[in-house]
């Protein structure tokens, strides 16, 4: 093995490095956890489109509570399932801001869910980032509502039965019915080509807003191996078996007027 | 009629509030429906786009009060309006404004509980707003103005002092001087409440360091720093506005003490007992939080008995007992439920108190 000569890795040209979107603090977030890439992909597109010195990110309750701390931007921590509130009160005194939220299906999808859907109808001018793995991480396991039919977890530990507890929401689905959506996207952070297209997703979704065109959601499907209690390889079968027919990937608002639909 | 307001007319308490707002800077307004403060949000739909505001509603008081959250983390001093009810929906999120150190003007109509209660009115919600606007270690300022004209001016004046120390600002007041109409001279519209506050996020960082608004603090030892941190702007806050107000006999056997519409039964009821040989005198708390327990204190050890007159069954007698600290006789006379008390009711409990002297 040769020695390194500093010198000549000084002429090398990075490939990959940290986005400046994103600070350097080390993320809490357990070995596998998709937040990470969710993260990366967010702070890649604000840097691709020149606007963290005027972002504003709107951290929400659960597992991504700290995002405040790796967005590298103007933050808020907003309480459980109010983000969407929160964002409407900032971009409403700063509506040259880029704001955005950034919450789990606990935060959105169960206690939050008035607050996202009149967002969406008020057409505010905002992006959020929905983090769907089917469980609460944070409280170390619990049932969400996006929570699968039979899904083992700490509140159903027989099983998620719908008779008995319920049915999962499909949040895109309830939302494609809203006026006032600009755009709405559905991917999945699994195999590589399913995070390029989510990445392209969240870029339109930051588009929108830049163009004034409305409220966008994107909603990524996540894994969590630990409160899934599966490796993270089965973890990522079990997205792709389990999490992706039950919601379906796809682009279901473009306000562009180019939304493929399911797919 | 100065030179910084117009002439006087006849307003609703709840328009006398809003129209105040406007003169005292408020440009961003968030609301939801609720009786009997509707004329608040009403008036600002219709006033505040006059002055290059915004006026929205939102789909709850939650939502409404984390609008003002993200209002308030933009730089402005924003305000919402509701009644007791709402205010109890509020709260959590209350308690992250005082938790994120930030400002808001926030008016309470009070009307009967609890539950959903009536909308008569009420004077039940002293503890709800005195102690802790919601769960944890802070309290924020709380003034109960006691006609339309000081709905007007404490309204203007709050967006200031919930600027200066950081803190939600309370306007307390009930369906009485909510729905009541007075004279009322109103100042000039032209203050507009400035957006570069030092902890404001937005804007653009142009150079400066990123904004963190935040409410989370794991530490123990740091939660602390923040706790003692609030404590200290309300202790400052203390000693610049502690207000009271006092009228009647300077020699007084009894002192009366009531606030809000309260004070205004107790005015004319200490005139009438006046007539039938009691001297009293009333003392009127402008400031609930900080209260004026000193001054009280004071009287405490000079009068024979205090009378404290509420719309509740005892609420604002617990601090009239802490600044009494049983150095006379404290009785309490009050409704609840939203009725109210009578003039004659009250001078009647004051000579019947007189003939009961030792």
């Amino acid at each position: 093995m040769s020695a390194v000569n500093e010198a000549d890795l000084r002429e090398l040209e990075p490939l990959y490095t940290r986005p400046e979107s994103l600070t350097e603090t080390p993320m809490r977030y357990c070995p596998a956890c998709t937040h990470g890439t969710a993260h990366r992909l967010v702070a890649e597109v604000l840097d691709e489109l020149g606007v963290r010195e005027r972002t504003v990110a709107v951290a929400s309750v659960g597992c991504s509570v700290y995002a405040y701390e790796y967005f590298n931007c103007d933050c808020v921590q907003a309480a459980h399932g109010r983000a969407p509130a929160v964002a409407t009160g900032i971009k409403r005194v700063r509506p040259d801001s880029v704001v955005f939220t950034y919450q789990g299906d606990g935060d959105l999808a169960s206690i939050g869910l008035a607050e996202v859907i009149h967002a969406a109808a008020r057409a505010e001018n905002i992006t959020v980032i929905f983090i769907n793995n089917a469980v609460f991480g944070m409280t170390q396991g619990q049932m969400a509502p996006t929570s699968l039919p039979g899904q083992v977890t700490t509140t159903t530990p027989r099983g998620r039965s719908v008779e008995q507890g319920g049915h999962p929401l499909r949040v895109c689905e309830l939302l494609r019915e809203v006026e006032g959506v600009a755009y709405l996207a559905r991917r999945a952070l699994g195999a590589p080509r399913q995070v390029r297209a989510a990445r392209k997703a969240i870029h339109k979704a930051f588009e929108a807003q830049l163009e004034g065109a409305g409220f966008a959601l994107v909603e990524l499907l996540s894994i969590c191996p630990t409160f899934w209690h599966k490796s993270p390889l089965e973890a990522l079968k079990h997205l792709e078996q389990a999490m992706v027919p039950y919601y379906p990937l796809g682009e279901y608002v473009d306000w562009r007027g180019s939304a493929g639909g399911e797919e | 009629m100065s030179e910084s307001t117009r002439e006087a007319v006849l307003l609703k308490g709840n328009e006398a509030c809003a129209e105040g707002a406007i003169a005292g800077g408020c440009r961003y307004f968030f609301g939801y429906p609720i009786t009997p403060q509707n004329q608040i949000p009403e008036y600002m739909a219709r006033h505040l786009p006059e002055v290059g505001g915004v006026y929205l509603q939102a789909e709850s008081e939650v939502a409404a009060i984390n609008m003002v959250i993200g209002a308030a983390a933009a730089g402005t001093i924003p305000m919402t309006s509701s009644s007791s009810p709402g205010i109890s929906l509020m709260q959590e999120g209350l308690s992250y404004l005082v938790g994120c150190e930030l400002p808001c003007v926030l008016v309470n109509m009070v009307r009967g509980g609890p539950g959903l209660g009536n909308i008569a009115p009420a004077q039940s919600d002293y503890w709800m707003s005195t102690r802790g606007l919601g769960h944890g270690d802070g309290r924020s300022l709380v003034f109960a103005p006691y006609s339309v004209q000081e709905i007007h001016d404490w309204t203007a004046e709050a967006f200031d002092i919930a600027a200066r120390y950081r803190l939600p600002v309370t306007i307390l007041g009930d369906a009485a001087l909510a729905q009541v109409a007075e004279p009322c001279q109103v100042r000039l519209r032209g203050k507009t409440v400035a957006l570069e506050h030092e902890w404001a996020v937005g804007g653009g960082l142009q150079g400066r360091e990123r904004r963190i608004v935040n409410s989370l603090w794991v530490q123990p030892d740091v939660m602390e720093q923040v706790n003692l941190r609030i404590a200290e702007r309300l202790k400052q806050a203390s000693a610049d506005l502690t207000l009271w107000q006092e009228t009647g006999s300077a020699e007084p056997a009894i002192l009366v003490c009531a606030y809000g519409v309260t004070a205004r039964v107790a005015e004319t009821a200490i005139e009438w007992a006046a007539e039938r040989g009691v001297a009293a005198r009333l003392f009127r708390p402008i400031s609930l939080v900080p209260f004026p327990y000193a001054p009280l204190g004071e009287w405490a050890g000079r009068v024979r008995k205090i009378l404290v007159l509420e719309l509740s069954l005892g609420q604002m007698i617990e601090d009239v007992r802490l600044a009494a600290a049983g150095r006379c006789e404290v009785e309490f006379f009050g409704r609840a439920g939203g009725q109210l008390l009578y003039p004659e009711e009250v001078a009647d409990r004051l000579v019947a108190m007189m003939a009961t002297q030792g």
